[in-house]
């Protein structure tokens, strides 16, 4: 007990900078994970083959690498610098985006072609069938997959301690510099990452999917 | 699958879709160049930065780390697959004694990122007097722990998706319920689940990339390392770009294995299938 409240700045400080990078990164993969998917469904083979190409390409390559080049190869190529919080940022939006963007073309595919069919019918073009009718629709039986990941985004945000940047997962270095009990503060971190999983963000999830849930 | 969203194109939509087609060649590979060029002009393709690969010791020793990667990721999967069906079994128990700390167990561990168990374990157990835990086995057991558990749901759910009769025909025939899990309801339940069980193997090859943190000699680790050498100029990007190719390569390969496996798998299913329509 005494090492959380010890070190109190040192966890709030984290736990803060935890709640930011996920956040902001939440927010970027929501955006561009919906304009992948719906390159993954439009009617041009070549945005469909670009969707495609950028989602194998960076499901397959671990976090962890994706962190790494934007900390430590990115200042070698000569552009504007960006601190590492930034780079965090990057790199896990770009990486949450592809889990985003297959959470939401499975749900796509849910929504009844009939939906579709009739928003031709009334002379819809493929952007308003899909901004107006299929994607609110998709995005209800979306809840629970892209909770899920969102859910993994906040875990993936410790990642990002090993690229300097000062969140949940860095709280241990700090520990060991002070010459403090390291067992006792990892486990509070833990503790506090399983009352954020299974104490907030899992029944929002549930209260979500219950508000939402479409009668079909 | 996508035509659910979008006619046949007529003459109007062919003009349109070739137009967007020739923007996102344009847009797709104006970002590709930006990146090369980008790498060319910061000296990322010069012949100093990737002289370090040409040695035949460093090259061993980069065999050496995918070889590190590979075994740490073999040791893992073998092991999150046998703590899955083990705790996939628990939960479904008659008895609550067991099933609760199974429940509690895959909560747990669901919830707690992988990073923090594998610095629990590498740092956190020696300072609390454990002595013997290499970086090797802090990778390991914080994958098994992790996706051990995801993968108990998975089994579960598959378990569970499986019709009730299965279950009873089993009993039925004098089978006991050990025998019907075993031989009944598991085999079926890891063939429908195939899919997601591969790219839970995926996640786990993919996750040994976080053993860097914690100092296990893996592909990303030797990596690193590579980069730091200042007298062939840092090739900190070159060393990168191997290793993304290492891992996209190897994850690209298990996944094709699985759609291989799956493909066999499912023409089994199939016939099936095709007779309960028939019933219908």
């Amino acid at each position: 007990m005494n090492v959380i409240i010890d070190n109190s700045d040192l966890f709030l400080t984290g736990f803060k900078n935890t709640g930011i990078l996920f956040a902001i990164s939440a927010f970027f993969a929501l955006i561009l994970g919906t304009v992948v998917a719906g390159m993954r469904v439009s009617p041009a083979p070549a945005m469909r083959a670009a969707g495609t190409f950028y989602v194998n390409v960076v499901r397959n390559t671990p976090l962890t690498l994706i962190l790494a080049f934007f900390a430590l190869g990115y200042p070698k190529l000569d552009l504007p610098e960006i601190s590492f919080m930034n780079a965090a940022i990057i790199g896990l939006s770009l990486y949450t985006a592809t889990y985003v963007s297959e959470a939401i073309r499975s749900g796509i595919n849910t929504v009844s072609v009939g939906q579709s069919e009739a928003a031709r019918a009334i002379g819809l073009p493929f952007m308003q069938t899909l901004t107006l009718i299929v994607l609110p629709q998709a995005f209800r039986s979306v809840v629970p997959p892209l909770f899920s990941v969102f859910i993994a985004l906040l875990k993936n945000t410790t990642v990002a301690a090993g690229f300097s940047v000062l969140e949940a997962g860095a709280i241990r270095a700090y520990l060991s510099e002070r010459g403090e009990p390291l067992l006792p503060g990892l486990l509070w971190v833990a503790l506090i990452f399983v009352v954020l999983v299974l104490g907030i963000l899992t029944p929002l999830q549930r209260y979500l999917e219950k508000k939402w849930r479409v009668a079909r | 699958m996508s035509s659910v969203l979008f006619d046949v194109p007529g003459p109007k939509a062919r003009t349109r879709n070739s137009y967007l087609n020739i923007a996102t060649v344009i847009v797709v590979v104006g970002i590709i160049a930006f990146i090369l060029f980008r790498f060319y002009e910061s000296g990322q393709f010069t012949a100093k930065k990737w002289e370090i690969f040409t040695f035949p010791r460093v090259q061993e020793q980069f065999l050496n780390a995918i070889g590190a990667t590979l075994v740490a990721f073999a040791w893992a999967a073998v092991g999150s697959l046998v703590l899955g069906i083990v705790l996939a079994f628990g939960r479904l128990a008659d008895s609550s004694w067991v099933r609760l700390p199974a429940y509690w167990f895959t909560e747990l561990f669901r919830a707690i990122p992988v990073l923090i168990l594998m610095m629990i374990m590498y740092y956190g157990l020696p300072s609390a007097g454990v002595k013997g835990i290499t970086p090797f086995i802090a990778v390991v057991v914080g994958l098994i722990l992790y996706n051990g558990s995801v993968l108990a749901e998975v089994f579960r759910a598959g378990i569970e998706s499986l019709p009730k009769g299965q279950r009873e025909a089993g009993l039925a025939v004098g089978l006991s319920k050990g025998q019907v899990q075993w031989i009944i309801l598991l085999p079926q339940a890891v063939r429908s689940m195939l899919p997601v069980i591969i790219s839970q193997l995926v996640v786990i090859l993919k996750d040994t990339a976080l053993g860097f943190l914690i100092t296990y000699n893996e592909v990303l680790y030797y990596a690193n390392f590579l980069g730091s050498q200042g007298q062939y100029g840092s090739p900190v990007v070159p060393a990168l770009m191997v290793t993304a190719v290492v891992y996209v390569g190897l994850c690209l390969i298990l996944s094709g294995i699985a759609k291989l496996v799956e493909s066999k798998m499912s023409s089994r299913v199939r016939v099936v299938k095709t007779k309960v329509g028939m019933a219908g």
